[in-house]
């Protein structure tokens, strides 16, 4: 008993439209005649008439919308024009809905509105599936219908029927599909012989337990001596392990969950590069503080924090989602932007998201070669296009729909990233340092937590389905042929919405719970046994746990990665108060087990013990092994000498390039203005120029704020991975600088995108990375607080010709930088404001182009790599005292304009405080301080430490003197006329750009995305 | 004098409460934010409150249309309340996803779909007052920013003429200051008659898809950091509001 609901436009339907721009673009330009989309229903539940009637003008706005039961029909204004004879093959309707299990976020919401709208629940088995369809006419064959559909939906996760028009009259529409997940029960926990010989402990390993009709289950990412030590745990347990437990242990020691990499001793490095440079250097730093110490919480929670008022801690955490965004891009970014927001609710006792960031690597839009997962060429594939608007949408639906403002962010485009996107997505949280009354009047500090023997395990959010199996130990390893597509998951945002919502505004204040944590990797494998840490054991029911549809295997139930879910633990006498007070925030809580003092992680299902394993073993039990690097150089060819006489055109150029040009279409989908706390947003001035860094408050009854910035130079890493490293934290702490962070008050953190990473060269790189990131960070005082790494970015795979084919990303270090602004009213922007200032160069210009966007785009050109070597090199020492002039200019209000140099070096910089202010400049290179020795490398050296900025004429005198000590000139004025003009080495005019043509070639780019 | 109490709304994905609040707080009123389930369980009456707020967000994350869901809860539960609340001489505002909430309901005319673009976009705009209502008062222009995906404002000519002569359309989209400054075109939408905000029950309903609790204080203006150059040279101070406060002001000062 199902129906199906059809709910059309009856004014003009601007998606339809967009349909239209976007099938075009897919290769059908002038060939399609009309695009109609109709939102469509089907309801499997024995309704009655009135109740169809009810339920479908419930989903209707009479105003814009017009509905038909049961029968699909041509939209009203859809292809209007007199069809005869064969042009009926013309017409094709393609309906695209998600495959059965899949999040359906629509359906979910339509359900609720029924429910409530006739006052009926839905039973057990009846449900609401949403779809869209697309009706498109045009000179189509049935193979064009098919690839304009491949590009409407992603098989891994979406459906799609296919009719035309012929087909779609004779059979009265498009008929009622139910996309219902039909499991045959998975039964429960087996038996696991796992005293085999080494061959098959291998495979079990690397390719799944083998199933009873000869499969495997997908990816354990466990290696032989991983197998090995379980197995002689189990000989010691004098049984065989369950199915369960080996799959809990894959998913505890996953690299994705232990970070193997920075935890295993390499070289002479013993005990790791995590605990010797990356935790050394923030406990260096915050022995050095003192009582000056801005860190509270720093590693061992979900984000890290800092110090915001004598109230407030500001927290943050930044994690990357390359694989899953890689197979969907748009499940992949949103599940990662959420996702991260609960890295945020599970900080302390819950921290309040505040403001979301993200930074996209992508391959160049316009690169069409296509590659393939397999040898036959059938799994293709996605082009960097549908990856990069797959997951610039993500972060839209997952950061608007939630109410976090997104102000900050990059793009970044690189070929090497062609086959796994970078996908860093991050959250900065607000939490009260103590509750103000806890449950006997006492306050408790809010950013500490522990669960205790005796609480019970809740679980709250969302159901569990078999979404997201194996994504924590199938981002352990490269992509290729058996990547499951059970890893990919779609956000519910609002789900998680209500559930942040009752947690960081209600029950934490009410003191309701005494720890949580998140559910991410690995599931409630993972968050529960982290928090039987606390209390010294668990025991779980699984029976317990809510799940999306029956039929799964307990093991699946663990290990699954459903999203929108935290674990809390909650004392006996709180639990009635918290069950009541969810169920009236409509957030699901079940208790699913206790927390317990035993030593064991023990888990049961139909009253059987499945699991029964020691928390020593399950934590610790994993293989540490020694790692090996060596050290590989090569010499690369410098660039070209450029004539002054090309630079106008190669300004123009640069300014054009995707790593430099205005990334708008992006920043102007994510809500910046939600929570009213936007200072400076993501673009500065007139021109709408994107800004590196932005000031957001936090808390509106304060000046104080909150800048956020980053640096990464990926073309870097090759050439010398340590000044890379150097760099990166340089431009962060510098633009964060600029942005008006108090030096002493700032923060980093890191995000390491590594590849292939048990190969001794890409070793021998990141040990060189990771030792810049304590020189500098330790140099600046600026400690690491929380950070988040994906070591095996890698593919093997195939061309259209079959042709093995491998692609790494570059060795790629994000260092995020979160500073605190003590009055937001100082803050200035990037952008000239008035003709007649004095501009000035803070920093030294040096010959150093190696890496630079320079170097890649005269590589390009010539088509042979001429990267350079002498890539930028950082002197902390004097970059650190000159960053604190500069916050003493900003606090005294002396600067005008101030824009941190980085991509695209000194030119780059300029046009950008130009085109902002819509004003000119006049510059002379000569005054430019430094040891530069040509106009070309003057221009476009990526040197560290430099900022160019605009000052009053009437203050020069003071800003000066402030400056006094360090490398400071001034060069030139800003000009009425719209002209930026440049003298060279020679004092001849090198440079004359029109302002206009200038913002045309930066905003050219990504014009029409 | 007591301050005037108001209710904003909250839960399943609103998420413009808190600087609601906010806003409505620093012009002079007592604020509480509440969960429509509190209204639908009867734990709070509409009753005790003089101005109710429907803020902006995301609820039910627009699916089967933006505020159709929520519009639905309100209709199934408490359609008389809130009748009786309107009945008496009291404030009603809806912001973006509030205003589509309200359409929804039937208390504000019209309806909102998608934008042109056919995307959610963030920017700010220029709005002239064209309507009669306690909301407005001594405001002729305001800067303020959108963000949204369905905000292009449709109605039939019908409605449109009642609208018109009735002095309901609350606001239009023009080119002022900050469409100058950062060379934007007027319309971000494609409303039909560049209709940014309508006005219901002689003026006292108004919804708007600006936001005006985003423009409450200077250092939300995008092109702040110029002004305030431009101030201090002409040795002037910086204020502390920006253009939207005066809207809850305004709604205050009705019930002084």
């Amino acid at each position: 008993m199902s129906f199906r609901i059809d709910v059309q436009s009856v004014v003009a339907d601007t998606r339809a439209a967009a349909k239209k721009r976007y099938c075009e673009s897919l290769g059908f330009k002038g060939k399609i005649r009309d695009v109609a989309v109709v939102d469509s229903y089907v309801i499997d539940a024995p309704f009655n008439e009135r109740q169809i009637t009810r339920t479908a003008k419930l989903l209707t706005n009479s105003i814009l919308e017009s509905y038909s039961v049961d029968q699909t029909v041509y939209p009203k204004e859809f292809d209007s024009v007199k069809l005869s004879g064969d042009s009926y093959g013309t017409r094709w309707i393609i309906e695209i809905g998600p495959r059965p299990g899949v999040t359906d976020n629509i359906g979910a919401t339509a359900r609720e509105v029924i429910e409530d709208g006739i006052r009926r629940k839905f039973k057990t088995g009846e449900g609401v599936y949403c779809s869209q369809v697309f009706f498109v006419s045009g000179k189509l064959s049935r193979a064009d219908a098919d690839y304009i559909a491949g590009g409407l939906h992603n098989p891994l996760i979406q459906r799609a029927l296919i009719k035309n028009g012929k087909e779609f009259e004779r059979d009265g529409g498009m008929g009622v599909t139910i996309p219902k997940v039909q499991l045959r029960s998975r039964g429960s926990a087996r038996k696991i012989d796992i005293d085999v010989d080494d061959a098959e402990l291998f495979a079990i390993g690397k390719y799944g337990i083998l199933n009873k009709d000869g499969t495997r289950r997908g990816p354990l990412a466990l290696d032989l001596e991983a197998m090995k030590a379980i197995r002689d745990y189990f000989r010691g347990q004098k049984r065989m392990p369950t199915d369960i437990e080996i799959e809990s242990l894959a998913q505890t020691w996953s690299e994705h969950c232990k970070h193997t990499i920075f935890a295993n001793s390499l070289d002479e490095i013993q005990g790791g590069l995590f605990k010797n440079y990356i935790r050394a250097a923030t406990e260096e730093i915050r022995k050095r503080r003192g009582k000056r110490d801005i860190c509270v919480s720093v590693f061992t929670d979900n984000s890290g924090a800092i110090i915001f008022d004598d109230e407030y801690l500001i927290t943050h955490k930044v994690e990357t989602h390359n694989s899953p965004s890689a197979l969907d891009p748009f499940g992949g970014a949103i599940t990662g932007i959420v996702g991260v927001n609960r890295d945020t609710l599970g900080f302390g006792l819950g921290a309040k998201p505040v403001i979301n960031v993200y930074g996209f690597c992508f391959a160049n839009p316009n690169d069409m070669a296509e590659l393939y997962r397999d040898k036959e060429c059938t799994q293709k594939i996605l082009s960097p296009r549908r990856v990069m608007d797959g997951v610039v949408e993500g972060v839209n639906a997952g950061g608007n729909c939630s109410g976090i403002p997104t102000p900050q962010g990059f793009v970044f485009f690189d070929p090497r990233y062609r086959a796994k996107p970078g996908v860093f997505v991050g959250t900065v949280g607000l939490i009260p340092r103590k509750s103000h009354s806890g449950s006997r009047g006492i306050s408790r500090k809010l950013y500490e937590k522990r669960a205790r023997s005796g609480d019970y395990i809740v679980i709250a959010g969302n159901r569990v389905g078999l979404d997201g199996i194996h994504g924590a130990t199938f981002s352990s390893v490269a992509l290729d042929a058996g990547s499951p597509a059970m890893a990919v998951q779609i956000g519910d945002p609002i789900t998680q919405k209500k559930l942040s919502d009752v947690l960081v505004k209600e029950a934490r204040d009410k003191g309701l719970y005494s720890s949580i944590t998140d559910n991410g990797a690995g599931g409630i494998s993972c968050s529960i046994a982290e928090m039987a840490k606390e209390s010294g054991g668990c025991k779980v029911a699984l029976d317990k746990v809510p799940l999306k549809y029956p039929g799964l295997a307990p093991w699946e139930i663990w290990i699954s990665e459903s999203q929108e879910r935290m674990t809390l633990a909650v004392p006996k006498e709180k639990l009635k108060e918290l069950v009541t007070l969810f169920r009236r925030r409509g957030v699901e809580a079940t208790i699913v087990g206790e927390f317990t003092d035993s030593g064991r992680c023990v888990v049961e299902h139909d009253g059987k013990k499945i699991m029964d394993i020691s928390m020593d073993f399950l934590h610790e039990g994993w293989v540490r092994r020694d790692m090996m690097s060596s050290v590989a150089h090569i010499r690369r060819s410098e660039p070209p000498k450029e004539s002054s006489g090309a630079f106008n055109a190669t300004i123009l150029e640069m300014l054009a390039r995707p790593n430099i040009a205005s990334f708008a279409h992006i920043s102007s989908q994510y809500d910046h203005e939600v929570q009213g706390g936007s200072v400076i947003k993501p673009f500065a001035g007139r021109g709408r120029v994107n800004v590196d860094a932005t000031v957001t408050r936090p808390r509106l009854d304060s000046k104080q704020a909150v800048v956020l910035s980053q640096g990464l130079y990926p073309t870097y890493s090759e050439i010398n991975a340590y000044d890379m490293a150097a760099c990166a934290i340089d431009t962060a702490v510098r633009t964060a600088v600029v942005g008006g962070a108090d030096p002493d008050r700032i923060a980093i953190l890191d995000n390491f995108c590594w590849c292939d990473s048990h190969n001794p060269v890409r070793l021998a790189q990141l040990k060189d990375a990771v030792h810049a990131c304590y020189d500098y960070a330790v140099a600046y005082g600026t400690p690491f607080i929380s950070g988040k790494d994906s070591m095996f970015n890698d593919f093997k795979g195939f061309d259209a010709e079959g042709k093995p084919v491998s692609i790494s990303v570059p060795p790629t270090l994000l260092i995020s930088a979160i500073g605190i602004v003590s009055d937001s009213t100082k803050c200035i922007t990037s952008d000239f404001k008035i003709s007649g200032d004095a501009i000035y160069i803070l920093g030294e210009t040096n010959d150093e182009i190696g890496g630079t966007e320079y170097a890649v785009m005269q590589s390009e050109r010539i088509g042979k790599d001429c990267m350079g070597n002498s890539v930028p090199r950082v002197d902390a020492k004097k970059n650190g005292k000159l960053y604190r002039a500069m916050a003493r200019a900003l606090a005294r209000g002396f600067v005008a304009s101030a824009v941190s140099v980085g991509r695209g070096g000194f030119a780059v910089a300029l046009m950008k405080s130009a085109m902002g202010g819509m004003l000119g400049a006049d510059i002379d290179l000569r005054n430019v301080p430094g040891n530069h020795t040509r106009d070309d490398l003057a221009l476009f050296s990526e040197s560290q430490g430099r900022i160019v900025v605009s000052v009053d004429p009437k203050k020069c005198k003071e800003f000066e003197a402030l400056m006094r000590g360090n490398a400071c000139m001034r060069i030139g004025t800003v000009a009425h006329d719209g002209v930026v003009h440049i003298k060279g080495w020679d004092g001849a005019r090198a440079v004359r750009i029109n302002i206009k043509s200038a913002l045309e070639a930066y905003r050219g780019t990504f014009k029409n995305y | 004098m007591q301050k005037p109490k108001v209710i904003i709304f909250s839960g399943y994905g609103l998420n413009c409460e808190e600087e609601t609040k906010v806003a409505f707080e620093r012009a002079g009123a007592k604020a509480d934010i509440v969960h429509i389930n509190d209204i639908v369980d009867g734990l709070i009456s509409l009753k005790a409150y003089k101005i109710l707020a429907m803020p902006g967000g995301f609820s039910y994350g627009d699916d089967t249309g933006s505020g159709k869901a929520y519009a639905h809860k309100i209709k199934n539960h408490f359609a008389q309340e809130i009748e009786n609340f309107f009945s008496a001489d009291k404030l009603g505002i809806g912001i973006c996803n509030g205003f589509q909430i309200l359409t929804n309901t039937g208390l504000l005319p019209g309806a909102l779909t998608y934008n042109d673009s056919a995307r959610y976009i963030v920017r700010w705009v220029d709005v002239e007052v064209r309507g009669e209502s306690p909301w407005l008062r001594g405001v002729q222009h305001a800067m303020l920013p959108i963000a949204h995906g369905e905000g292009k404002f449709v109605a039939d000519a019908e409605t449109l003429a009642y609208l018109e002569k009735n002095h309901a359309i609350a606001f239009t989209y023009i080119k002022g200051e900050i469409c100058e400054h950062e060379n934007l075109p007027a319309n971000p939408n494609g409303s039909v008659k560049n209709i940014a905000g309508v006005l219901a029950r002689n003026g006292r309903i108004l919804g708007m898809m600006p936001h005006p609790e985003r423009a409450q204080f200077f250092t939300q203006l995008p092109h702040w950091p110029y002004l305030k150059e431009q101030s201090s040279r002409n040795k002037k101070r910086i204020p502390t509001d920006g253009p939207g406060l005066k809207l809850f002001k305004n709604a205050v000062s009705y019930f002084k």
